[in-house]
C-alpha cells in the first residue's frame, strides 16, 4: 500500500485541555475516521462517553465484538479506509481476537481500541482484566498498551501509520480506563516517525531490469496476481502489463477483482478449487509473475511439484513473502504498482514484443475444453433441485460489476462464489482467504455496505457460516443497511461434507445441520424481508428481487446436500493433479473423479453418488479419447496426464479388489 | 546449525515476548538467551542462540525485522564474533579435596565466589570450549548445580565500518 497522505488534525481540538478519552475521540477524528464499529462496557465507558459527543464518527453497535472487528474489517477491503473497532476490556477484548486474526491473514488495515483495567490493577486479575496485548501478539501487525496520556496522540497517530501502510494489517491500542479519565493536553502530532519500521516501496532498479529481461525471454509466462495488488491499487498497471506482453492472469482468492474478469487474458481463479486450465497454465509455465501473493498451499498444491519448469519473479511489500514457500530467480521487494509501472516503461523503451500467441493459443484450447460449468454435467440433475452454479451465474449476470461488491463466508457456496461471479474492479469482492472464518461473511458485508452506500452488497453465505454471526441481523436492521444476504442451503457444513464423502468414507460425523432455523422467519424476526426458493424456475426472479429491495434481505436458496464443488485438487496433490474438472472432448462430464464406488463398466451410471451430475462413466471413453487426442497433437502433458489419471484409476481398482 | 542472532530492539515491556513468541512460533527452540539495555536505555539487546538451517533461519530473521519493535539484526554466527558467556558451578568438594579444585579454577581463570562445608562456587566466563573444558574436569569431583546466563556476542572491531 503506497504511503497515505497524512490527514490534517483538526485544529479546533488541537491544544485543547481535556480527558485521555476525549482525545482518544479526537485522535479518531484527526484521522479523518468517520465510521466506528463496536460494543461498550466498563473499562470502555468513558471512551464511549467522549463518542456521544463526535459529530464526526459515526459508531456502528454491534452485536458481538467478533462482529463488529469483521464490521470494520468489510468496511476497510471495500474502501481501502482504516477500519475501527472500539470494545471493552476482558471478554470484549477476547472477542476481538479471531476477528483481529482474520484480518491479520489478508493484510487488512485495522486499529481495535480495547478498554483495558485501571493501570495499578493490571497484573491482578481483576474484573474483567485480560492481557489483551499478549492474547493477540501473533495476529497483530503491532500493538501498544498505552502506558500514559503523555503519549496518546503518537500512540494513534503511529497505530494508523503502521496499519495503513507497508503491508497493511490490524494494531492493537490497549488503553487503561485510568487514563481515559486523565486531563491531558491534546497535540495531535501531524507528522510520525518510526525509525525501526521504514517499508520499502521503490523496487530496485537491477533487479526490474532482470524482470524485464526474463519477461522478454518467457514463452509460457502466467501473471499470478493476489491480494497485495488490491491493496496497492495496482490494477491498472497490471492490466497494462498483461495487454502489453499478453501475458495471461489468474488471481488468487485474495486477488478476485485485481484483474477484470472481462480482459481476454483473464485465466480466473487458480488452486485447490481454481480451473483446471488456470492450474495447468501454472503448472507448465516457464515464467511465474508473482505480484502480491504468497504461493499459498491453496494455491500451489504440493510445492514439490508446483510448478517445475517456471522461473519465478517475486514481486511483494513484504521481504518474508519472498522465497518463503517457493525460491525466487528475481525477487523485487517494494510496493506493486510502483514496480509494476516501472516493469511496463522497460519494456516499453526496449521495444519488447509479446511471443505468447502459441501458448494463449494452447490455454484457449484448454479454457473451451475444461470449462467450470457445462449444461450437459447437469442434465443429470436429479429433477427439480437448484444447482448452486447457476444461481451464482444468475447473480453475476444480474449485479452490475461496478457498483457491487460480493462478499463471502467461508465453504463449497464460497469457493462456487468465486468461480462464477465475475468481477471486473478491486475491491468488489471479499472473502477470509487466509484464515477461512466462518462468520466473517456477513458482518464484512455490513461494514462493506456501511462504507461504499452507493453499492450493492451481497453476502453469499453457507446455512453454516451464516448461523455464526447472525445475530448481526440487528445492525443491519437498525442501521437501515440494506445488505443482501444470499444463503446457499445445503443443510450441512458442505465443505466438510465433500472431504468426508471423498476422503473419509462418507462417514458423515457432525456436518448434518438440519432445516434449523427456519431462516425466513428468523429474518422476519429481525425485521428483514426474505424469501426462500426451492424451484429451480424462480431464482432468477428472486434475486432480482433481492436485489431490488432497499431493506436488508435474506435469500434462502435451497440446494442439495450432496452437491460437491469442483474442480479440486486433493490436499497434498499436485496442482495438476485435478479431479473432477468437466472435460468437454469427452462429452462434457466430470473426469478423473475420486474413488468412484460401483465397478468400472462401459455404462456404469456413477451419478447417484457425485450429485446425479453425469450420465456415462468420464473414464471410458476419456481414456481411448485422451489417448488418441494426445498422441495425434503430440502434447506431452495430456498425455502424462492420461497416464497418470489410468495408473490412479488401476490402483483403485486393484485396492478394491483386495 | 547454529545462529547467534544479536537483535536490537525497543526497551519496552513486552518487547523480549515478541521478539521470543515470534521464533518459537516459527518452529524454533531457543536455545541460548540473554538480554540487557544497551549503551543507549531507549534499546536492548537480546542474544539468542538458534539452530536452523539457511532458510529457515532467513524466514525467521525476516519475520523478526517486520517487528516494529525491532531496530536491527545482525547475525554474528560466521564474524568470529567475541562471544562470552558466564557460568557457575558448585562443585562437590570434600576439604581434602578443595585444592585441586582451586588449581583447576585458577588453570582457567575462574574465581572462587563462595566456600561450604562441602562444596566451593566457581564463577567462570569464557566461549563455550573453555566453559565446557571446565564443566568436564569438574564432573570428576561432582557438579552440584551449574548456572548460565546465556551467550552474549560482540563483533570484533577489525568488522566494524
Ligand atoms: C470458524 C470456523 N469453524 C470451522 C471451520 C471449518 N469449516 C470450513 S468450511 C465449513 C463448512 C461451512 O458450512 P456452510 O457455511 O454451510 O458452507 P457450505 O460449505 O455448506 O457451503 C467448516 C465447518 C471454519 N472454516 N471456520
Ligand atoms: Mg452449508
Amino acid at each position: 500500500m503506497s504511503e497515505k497522505q497524512v490527514k490534517k488534525p483538526t485544529f479546533d481540538k488541537q491544544g485543547q485541555t481535556m480527558s485521555g478519552a476525549q482525545a482518544v475521540v479526537a485522535s479518531l477524528e484527526a484521522e479523518g475516521v468517520d465510521t466506528v464499529f463496536g460494543y461498550p462496557g466498563g473499562q470502555a465507558i468513558k471512551i464511549y462517553d467522549a463518542l456521544y459527543d463526535s459529530d464526526q464518527i459515526n459508531h456502528v453497535l454491534a452485536r458481538h465484538e467478533q462482529g463488529a472487528v469483521h464490521e470494520a474489517d468489510g468496511y476497510a477491503r471495500a474502501t481501502g479506509r482504516v477500519g475501527v473497532a472500539i470494545v471493552t476490556s476482558g471478554p470484549g477484548a477476547t472477542n476481538t481476537v479471531t476477528g483481529i486474526a482474520t484480518a491479520y491473514m489478508d493484510s487488512v488495515p485495522l486499529v481495535v481500541i480495547t478498554g483495558q483495567v485501571p493501570r495499578g490493577v493490571i497484573g491482578t486479575d481483576s474484573f474483567q482484566e485480560s492481557d489483551i496485548v499478549g492474547i493477540t501478539m501473533p495476529v497483530v501487525k503491532h500493538s501498544f498498551l498505552l502506558q500514559s496520556t503523555d503519549e496518546l496522540t503518537r500512540t494513534f497517530r503511529e497505530a494508523f501509520h503502521i496499519a495503513s501502510t507497508g503491508r497493511p494489517g490490524p494494531v492493537l491500542i490497549d488503553v487503561p480506563s485510568d487514563l481515559a479519565s486523565e486531563e491531558m493536553l491534546f497535540v495531535y502530532p501531524d507528522s510520525v516517525s518510526i525509525p525501526s519500521y521504514k517499508p520499502t516501496y521503490k523496487g530496485n532498479a537491477k533487479q526490474i531490469r532482470a524482470a524485464m529481461k526474463a519477461i522478454m525471454e518467457a514463452k509460457r509466462p502466467v501473471l499470478y496476481v493476489g491480494g497485495g495488488v488490491i491493496s496497492s491499487g495496482a490494477t491498472d498497471e497490471v492490466v497494462e502489463l498483461a495487454d502489453y506482453m499478453q501475458i495471461p492472469v489468474v488471481t488468487t482468492l485474495m486477488g478476485k477483482g485485481a484483474f477484470p474478469a472481462s480482459n481476454p487474458l483473464d485465466l480466473g481463479p487458480v488452486g485447490m478449487h481454481g480451473a483446471k486450465y488456470s492450474n495447468l497454465a501454472m503448472t507448465e509455465s516457464d515464467l511465474i509473475v508473482a505480484i502480491g501473493a504468497r504461493f499459498s498451499d491453496r494455491v500451489t498444491g504440493k510445492v514439490s511439484e508446483f510448478a517445475p519448469a517456471a522461473r519465478v519473479i517475486h514481486i511483494d511489500i513484504d521481504p518474508a513473502e519472498i522465497g518463503k514457500i517457493r525460491d525466487a530467480e528475481i525477487p523485487i521487494v517494494g510496493d506493486a504498482k510502483g514496480v509494476v509501472s516501472a516493469l511496463v516503461s522497460n519494456l516499453k523503451k526496449a521495444e519488447a514484443k509479446p511471443q505468447t500467441a502459441q501458448w494463449l493459443e494452447k490455454l484457449q484450447a484448454w479454457q473451451e475444453r475444461f470449462p467450470f460449468y457445462h449444461p450437459h454435467v447437469v442434465e443429470g440433475e436429479e429433477a427439480g433441485t437448484i444447482v448452486p452454479e447457476l444461481v451464482m451465474t444468475s447473480l453475476s449476470e444480474q449485479l452490475d460489476p461496478e457498483k457491487s461488491i460480493v462478499v463471502t463466508e467461508v465453504g463449497q457456496h464460497q469457493m462456487w462464489a468465486s468461480q462464477f461471479i465475475d468481477r471486473e474492479v478491486p475491491r468488489s469482492f471479499l472473502s477470509s482467504g487466509g484464515l477461512g472464518t466462518m462468520g466473517f461473511g456477513f458482518p464484512a458485508a455490513i461494514g462493506a455496505a456501511i462504507g461504499e452506500p452507493e453499492k450493492t452488497v451481497v453476502c453469499v453465505a453457507g446455512d453454516g457460516s451464516f448461523q455464526m454471526n447472525s445475530q448481526e441481523m440487528a445492525t443491519a436492521s437498525i442501521n437501515r443497511v440494506p445488505v443482501k444476504v444470499l444463503i446457499m442451503d445445503n443443510r450441512c457444513l458442505g465443505m466438510v461434507h465433500q472431504w468426508q464423502k471423498l476422503f473419509y468414507h462418507e462417514r458423515y460425523s457432525s456436518t448434518l445441520l438440519d432445516a434449523c432455523p427456519d431462516f425466513v422467519k428468523l429474518a422476519d424476526a429481525y425485521g428483514w424481508r426474505a424469501r426462500r426458493v426451492e424451484d429451480p424456475a424462480e431464482v432468477d426472479d428472486a434475486i432480482a428481487e433481492m436485489l431490488s429491495s432497499v431493506d436488508p434481505y435474506l435469500l434462502d436458496v435451497v440446494i442439495s446436500r450432496d452437491q460437491n464443488v469442483y474442480p479440486m485438487v486433493a490436499p497434498g496433490k499436485a496442482l495438476d493433479d485435478v479431479m473432477g474438472a468437466i472435460d468437454v472432448a469427452v462429452g462434457a462430464v466430470r473426469t478423473d473423479m475420486p474413488n468412484a464406488k460401483e465397478p468400472k463398466s462401459p455404462c456404469s451410471k456413477i451419478d447417484a453418488q457425485f450429485g446425479g451430475r453425469w450420465e456415462i462413466d468420464p473414464e471410458d471413453v476419456k481414456e481411448r479419447l485422451d489417448v488418441a487426442q494426445a498422441v495425434a497433437q503430440g502434447d506431452a502433458l495430456s498425455a502424462a496426464e492420461v497416464l497418470r489419471a489410468q495408473t490412479s484409476a488401476n490402483t483403485t481398482w486393484s485396492a478394491r479388489e483386495e | 546449525m547454529k545462529h547467534v542472532l544479536s537483535v536490537l530492539v525497543e526497551n519496552k515491556p513486552g518487547v523480549l515476548s515478541r521478539v521470543t513468541g515470534l521464533i518459537s512460533r516459527r518452529g524454533f527452540n531457543i536455545e541460548s538467551l540473554s538480554v540487557g539495555p544497551t549503551e543507549d536505555p531507549t534499546m536492548s539487546r537480546v542474544t539468542a542462540i538458534v539452530k536452523a538451517d539457511e532458510v529457515a533461519y532467513e524466514q525467521i530473521t525476516k519475520q523478526l525485522h517486520k517487528l516494529i519493535s525491532v531496530y536491527k539484526i545482525s547475525d554474528l554466527t560466521d564474524e568470529g564474533a567475541i562471544e562470552r558467556e558466564l557460568v557457575l558451578f558448585k562443585v562437590n568438594a570434600q576439604p581434602e579435596r578443595r585444592n585441586e579444585i582451586i588449581e583447576i579454577a585458577n588453570v582457567f581463570r575462574a574465581k572462587i565466589v563462595d566456600v561450604g562445608r562441602s562444596s566451593l562456587t566457581i564463577e567462570a566466563t569464557g566461549d563455550e570450549s573453555k566453559l565446557k573444558g571446565m564443566e568436564d574436569l569438574f564432573r570428576a569431583y561432582g557438579i552440584k548445580e551449574i548456572i548460565r546466563t546465556g551467550k552474549i556476542a560482540m563483533s570484533r572491531n577489525s568488522k566494524e565500518q
